[in-house]
């Protein structure tokens, strides 16, 4: 299975993403669409650090939206991903949702064309989401030396990301599933496949 | 025809109103901040029978009369009640203008005769207003000057006529002249205005300003003064009565949709745009409901604008029917023409009614942007402004790496390190429940905290900050206080993606 046949996300579908690295998911996948995101959280103060997010996606193409509720993310989700006017909607639920729950939203990001991306707790998606992901960050790859690298050259301004994650596609609708490493390339702004990790 | 003009003057306009609202059974004052000190702003009678008077230091009041209670001022709400009071003369004559702060002109040329003369007009005029609770003084005469004169100095009617007749023996500062004029007049002994008006023209117009002469002729007439009556605020509503109830909800929109196609068709003609708009369904049984709609912008297009009613009206209970809607635009704002055939603008437009819609539901001040803040504190770089009404940040600066998640410092638990224990991170630490390992750092990035703000987050002085690479994956934002008192510990502050 080719990574570019997962990734980007497939537009007008539900997906779900879940793991310690799902918010950087998000944040690539809201940068890698067009338009307006609209971000809907639980949460009083922003989950997302708009400067953290600068080298995945710009800030001000963001709307936040704060729900007072679980029903009213879910509401709000369906409104966004009903009127079209956004190219992502992301939502952060704070708990399971159910089939009825999930294929509405299905259907209304079918019916304003807007991809919807759901970040979940572990285990608590729907069977209605075209794919789910499960995403971890990677301790770096420290070339097998095991004394402890202590860089005193911070910050690395122009320096590359050796961030990595472990993308694990664990759910998918239309295809198999697979495994694979990936980095961010700030300069291109593109996601790199450093390894097919289960092939 | 003659004309016959009222002025009216409410002495204590202030201290009425604010008793209206709230009466009390003492001496009561209001005070204003004025010339550095809490002053007597309007008073009551019964506090006034203490010696006190206005412009007088509330501490010097107070020894006066130490039962006195007293309330701050609010000269923009009693200008707002003036107004109102404008607006109620007109039951008088369609003619009423402000005067100055605490009174007004009604022009009842041709109109006294409605309440059966001019006698029983002031009469009534008087009641009314001693039934609300407002003293009054009243002055009719032939010019405003005349019965400003009356009202102020000594009550009563000027027959057509007979304006120098009254007016005569009452002092200068009748003539609404300022008091330096009137002092300057009554030294050389010209107390009333029969003396002025006894004077030679020339003499006056060459020594003093032209006001003295202007005001005596307007006062008796010579010269003519307007009232300029007060403008009524362009009010958007509009009204459907149905000969026969309605409760379906398609029936509903349809009679919704014919009145807000009517009011956009005015706010068109005015070039403004409905920022608020209520519908308002009154019911058989004598019940209302209604539905607000708030836009994230102004807005005047029918079609958008009865869209977005419907999630509203389909929630209203319809009850045995209803038999009359009513639609008024609450908050208006000015919207010029605009350009309506581009692509981008249609894009946009979908964006606003979707902060609309959602707004609705969890109120506009949820949806949010990002703004950049000129600050150098992570946690203060940024700033979330309501989405209705700004527009998106056009660059957002390139600053430092910093972490994707950014929370309040949580302290972890170290362990190991030796020799450079607190200036390098520990090597492993326990944070949230779980033991990670440091198997890459970066740093030391020095914070300083902004001297010039008192922020409790910041009181350990300047912070160390190091992107910290866990063995488990995490890649955490670690700071310690090298200025803190010891014991000095390590805190996480945000995640890296």
């Amino acid at each position: 299975m080719k990574f570019s046949s997962a990734f980007p996300l497939k537009k007008a579908r539900a997906h779900e993403v879940c793991g310690d690295g799902a918010l950087a998911f998000a944040a690539i996948s809201a940068g890698l669409s067009e338009g307006t995101v609209v971000w809907v959280s639980e949460h009083r103060l922003p989950v997302v650090n708009p400067e953290g997010l600068f080298p995945y996606c710009d800030p001000g193409r963001l709307l936040v939206t704060r729900a007072d509720s679980h029903v009213n993310v879910l509401a709000s989700t369906e409104t966004a991903l009903r009127s079209g006017a956004a190219g992502l909607v992301v939502a952060e639920l704070g708990a399971a949702i159910g089939l009825t729950e999930g294929r509405r939203l299905q259907l209304a990001a079918e019916a304003g064309g807007t991809t919807a991306l759901l970040v979940i707790p572990e285990g608590a998606g729907s069977n209605a989401a075209e794919t789910r992901w499960r995403c971890a960050g990677l301790p770096p790859d420290t070339g097998g030396s095991s004394d402890l690298p202590l860089r005193q050259n911070y910050p690395p301004q122009n320096g590359p990301d050796s961030t990595r994650w472990r993308w694990s596609l664990i759910k998918n609708k239309i295809g198999t599933l697979s495994e694979w490493i990936v980095g961010w390339d700030a300069a291109a702004h593109r996601v790199i496949v450093v390894s097919e990790a289960g092939g | 025809m003659q004309r016959r003009i009222v002025s009216l003057w409410f002495p204590r306009l202030a201290a009425e109103r604010s008793l209206r609202a709230r009466p009390v059974d003492a001496p009561f004052a209001l005070s204003l901040f004025d010339r550095n000190s809490e002053r007597l702003y309007d008073l009551c009678p019964r506090a006034e029978s203490f010696g006190l008077q206005r412009g007088m230091t509330l501490v010097h009041a107070r020894s006066f009369c130490p039962g006195l209670l007293t309330r701050t001022a609010d000269p923009d709400a009693d200008q707002r009640f003036l107004r109102i009071l404008a607006r109620w003369a007109t039951r008088y004559c369609p003619w009423v203008g402000l005067d100055g702060r605490d009174g007004l002109f009604l022009d009842v040329t041709g109109s006294a005769h409605l309440l059966g003369g001019e006698e029983p007009l002031l009469g009534d005029i008087r009641a009314r207003l001693a039934r609300a609770g407002l003293s009054a003084r009243l002055g009719l005469a032939g010019t405003p000057g005349a019965a400003w004169a009356l009202s102020r100095f000594c009550e009563g009617i000027a027959p057509p006529g007979e304006n120098l007749s009254r007016i005569g023996p009452l002092p200068l500062s009748a003539l609404r002249l300022a008091d330096q004029t009137c002092t300057s007049l009554e030294r050389l002994g010209i107390a009333t205005v029969s003396d002025l008006h006894n004077l030679p023209r020339a003499t006056v117009a060459r020594r003093y300003d032209p006001d003295v002469l202007r005001r005596l002729d307007q006062a008796l007439g010579a010269v003519g003064e307007q009232i300029s009556p007060l403008q009524d605020a362009p009010g958007f509503a509009a009204r459907l009565t149905l000969p026969d109830p309605i409760g379906l909800l398609d029936d509903v929109m349809a009679g919704a949709r014919r009145l807000i196609g009517h009011m956009c068709t005015q706010l068109d003609a005015t070039q403004k745009g409905a920022r608020m708009l209520r519908l308002t369904f009154h019911r058989v049984d004598q019940e209302n409901r209604s539905v607000e709609l708030r836009l994230a912008r102004p807005m005047r297009d029918p079609v958008r604008i009865a869209a977005l009613f419907e999630r509203g009206v389909g929630a209203v209970d319809a009850g045995y029917g209803i038999d009359m809607i009513r639609l008024e635009a609450v908050e208006i704002e000015a919207l010029g023409m605009r350009q309506l055939d581009r692509a981008q603008n249609r894009e946009k437009d979908s964006l606003d009614d979707l902060v609309t819609q959602l707004g609705n539901r969890l109120g506009l001040d949820n949806i949010l942007r990002f703004q950049p803040v000129d600050s150098h504190i992570p946690e203060r770089s940024f700033t979330l402004v309501p989405a209705a009404g700004s527009r998106p940040a056009p660059a957002w600066p390139s600053r430092r790496p910093r972490p994707l998640r950014l929370f309040a410092p949580e302290p972890v638990i170290a362990s190991g390190g030796g020799s450079r224990q607190g200036l390098e991170p520990p090597p492993r630490f326990r944070w949230r429940g779980s033991f990670l390992t440091t198997i890459g750092a970066e740093g030391p990035e020095r914070i300083t905290p902004a001297w010039w703000e008192n922020d409790a987050g910041w009181r350990g002085g300047l912070r160390d900050y190091w992107r910290v690479e866990t063995g488990e994956g995490r890649r955490l934002w670690l700071f310690h206080t090298p200025q803190a008192p010891r014991p000095r510990g390590w805190f996480v502050q945000g995640e890296f993606a």
